[in-house]
């Protein structure tokens, strides 16, 4: 029996994973003729100065087939990307891989650390709220949460940063303090961790708001059930009815939910890593815009949809691990 | 005689369901304030949204006395000298001999002070601009591109959605397909590469309804989505196969006996939708990609309060946050007491 489950499970996982290649690609393409299809890019910049001799820029444009229609540039760029040469970055003037990997590192710290205290907090929370529903736990909560999914991320880290400059013990904004160089690994660890509270908090902050609402509704809805009815009227203990039997079902539907969390925490994160000074992949991304850097563009672009695939797909994998229920050999 | 029935329809079910949720019915009024204030904001503010004076850069909010010496007067504002401190920091020294007089339904603004005199309900932001007509010309701005974006995807979404799920099949597939490339990719990342496809040379009101489109292009595909599943399930319905019978074509099916069941539910989806929107307006803003400077939003109007040091002198600059904060909660408490009303069955017993 579970040798079938396995392999209809790796056959879906390879039906997923082909089209989102597929997407991936179409995606991709679309941004490209973005940025094609608007007036200036960043060779006019590059033709304009005078620093740069027209050989050089004449050598970008044969690299690159800048004259050549869109769609062979696209295939020259996609068939690049799979040599791994992922283009250069104008703006910084270096191959965009190496701006990219520092900073794909920090925003997965960032997504990271907020996930895990988003988790660790909203489902006890969840339970705990439904436990005691319309009660004032449930009612402070509630009115929480409402609140927490108005305030913007941005607003609030401004917030946090002018609370935290009244008040002095964490640091405004950026990755690591002046001194970061100079410190133990121990320290360094501690710095970083110190310079993460303020977006971290922020980034979990609305999603605390929101998984909560929705855990407490699951387990609402698991409470209401037969086979609750039936565990408490043979008597077992509440709290084993309550952790073993409800809180289980409870959480499953959530595990799907995870994947679409990564693609929220990703463009949450954007806007708070440029207001904390976060040096991450939104941050990069916008710069990138503003400065028409193209193959940065692409290649971020790229990046967030990969790891958006690559969280749902680690979600569709941990679902049928909590839930041995869940097949997909039939059309769901 | 016979025994008057009274019968009403689901919509009116919903709304006597609706009105008796009080904290929704609040938030709708709020909401309406909030509107109205922006549509007179012409006849509120005390100044246009670009009328500056630089030598009341950062200006603190100005007190209105009604008591002078004891008295009850007619309501005044002392006038305000800027003089540097030892360390060079701008600070407003109130002058107690001169009072300006603060005159009602003067020159179609409700209240103004005569021109010297400058007058700060809510403080002044770097070039010396009125934050609180400020306030209410972004209001403008932000609470209008969310409904317009709103009603573009709203239409994308009914008929995308609609034509998924009546038809079924492969043009369900394609276009749900089509609808997961629009999802798959973050939304704050589709909205800076869709920004950065804008021309640089659009006046004001081409980016203003660039941001519109771009809002709906991001928020679509999950309206087509749950639109599509509504679809889905009522073209089974009875009335659909009798409508097929009689030889209605299927465009007159989706328009006429589909689309028209799913608006109620989505009603509720809406007023979320527009909640996000204003937040995505006020994101976009806050980084310089909106709407542009000298027409405010209370996105850009934040976007001064980005960098901590200004905050740290002049506070006042974080105000607009307070609006969009209160405009996003009362569009969510009212989509949710909407929800609650259109939906019973949705609401916990």
């Amino acid at each position: 029996m579970p040798t079938i489950n396995e392999n209809t499970m790796i056959k879906h996982i390879i039906q997923r994973l082909c089209s989102t290649v597929l997407l991936l690609l179409a995606v991709s393409f679309f941004t490209f003729w973005l940025m094609h299809a608007t007036p200036g890019s960043f060779f006019d910049s590059l033709r304009l100065n005078p620093q740069i001799s027209q050989e050089t820029v004449g050598r970008y444009e044969k690299l690159y087939h800048l004259k050549d229609p869109l769609l062979v540039q696209y295939g020259h760029w996609i068939i690049n990307i799979l040599h791994g040469e992922w283009g250069y970055s104008f703006y910084y003037n270096v191959p965009v891989t190496h701006v990219l990997g520092a900073r794909l590192f920090n925003t997965f710290i960032l997504s990271f650390t907020s996930l895990l205290l988003t988790w660790g907090i909203a489902i006890p929370l969840g339970v705990w709220a439904a436990l005691r529903r319309n009660q004032w736990v449930d009612r402070i909560l509630s009115v929480f949460s409402f609140a927490a999914l108005a305030t913007p991320g941005f607003y609030l880290a401004v917030l946090l940063l002018y609370a935290a400059s009244r008040w002095g013990a964490l640091p405004l904004g950026g990755m690591h303090s002046p001194n970061y160089d100079d410190m133990t690994i121990v320290g360094k660890i501690g710095d970083t961790m110190l310079h993460l509270v303020i977006p971290a908090t922020v980034l979990s902050f609305s999603s605390i708001a929101s998984l909560q609402r929705i855990m407490r509704g699951n387990m609402l809805g698991v409470l209401r059930q037969q086979y609750i009815l039936a565990a408490r009227a043979k008597g077992l203990p509440e709290h084993i009815v309550i952790y073993r039997h409800a809180l289980r079902n409870a959480f499953n539907p959530l595990v799907t939910l995870l994947g679409y969390e990564f693609a929220a925490l990703l463009s949450g994160a954007a806007l708070i890593e440029i207001v904390c000074s976060w040096p991450g992949l939104g941050s990069l991304l916008l710069t990138a815009v503003r400065s028409k850097d193209v193959y940065l563009v692409m290649s971020s672009t790229l990046l967030a949809g990969v790891l958006l695939v690559m969280g749902n797909v680690l979600a569709d994998i941990l679902l049928t691990w909590v839930d041995p229920r869940i097949r997909y050999d039939k059309k769901n | 005689m016979t025994k008057r029935i009274n019968s009403s329809s689901r919509t009116q079910l919903a709304f006597t369901s609706f009105r008796r949720n009080r904290v929704g019915f609040f938030c709708l009024w709020v909401l309406m304030i909030l509107y109205g204030l922006a549509i007179f904001a012409d006849f509120i503010c005390p100044y246009s949204y670009q009328d500056e004076d630089r030598s009341f850069s950062y200006c603190p909010p100005t007190a209105v006395e009604i008591l002078d010496q004891g008295h009850w007067v007619h309501p005044f504002v002392y006038a305000r000298a800027l003089t540097f401190d030892s360390l060079h920091r701008r600070i407003y020294v109130i002058d107690h001999a001169q009072k300006y007089p603060i005159h009602f339904l003067k020159n179609g603004r409700l209240f103004t002070v005569d021109a010297p005199g400058r007058f700060y309900l809510w403080g002044a932001d770097a070039r010396g601009r009125d934050l609180f007509s400020r306030i209410w010309y972004g209001a403008r701005i932000s609470l209008s591109i969310g409904l317009l974006g709103v009603a573009i995807s709203f239409i994308l979404g009914l008929l995308i959605g609609g034509i998924a799920g009546y038809y079924g099949g492969w043009i369900d597939s394609v276009l749900m397909r089509f609808c997961e490339m629009f999802m798959m990719v973050p939304g704050f990342y589709l909205m800076l590469a869709l920004r950065a496809a804008v021309p640089e040379n659009f006046n004001s009101v081409q980016v203003y309804l660039s941001v519109v489109v771009i809002l709906a292009l991001i928020g679509w595909a999950s309206l087509a989505r749950i639109i599509r599943g509504m679809a889905l399930s009522l073209r089974e319905r009875d009335y659909v196969l009798a409508a097929k019978t009689l030889g209605v074509s299927d465009i007159a099916i989706i328009f006429k006996h589909i689309l028209p069941q799913t608006i109620s539910f989505s009603c509720a989806t809406l007023m979320l939708t527009v909640s996000s929107y204003i937040l995505a307006e006020a994101g976009l803003s806050v980084v310089g990609l909106g709407v542009q400077d000298p027409i405010p939003s209370w996105g850009n109007l934040l976007s001064d309060a980005m960098a901590i040091v200004p905050v740290i002198f002049a506070p006042w600059i974080l105000l607009p946050g307070l609006f969009i904060f209160i405009a996003v909660m009362c569009f969510n408490i009212v989509g949710d007491a909407l929800r609650d009303a259109f939906d019973p069955m949705f609401k916990e017993s």
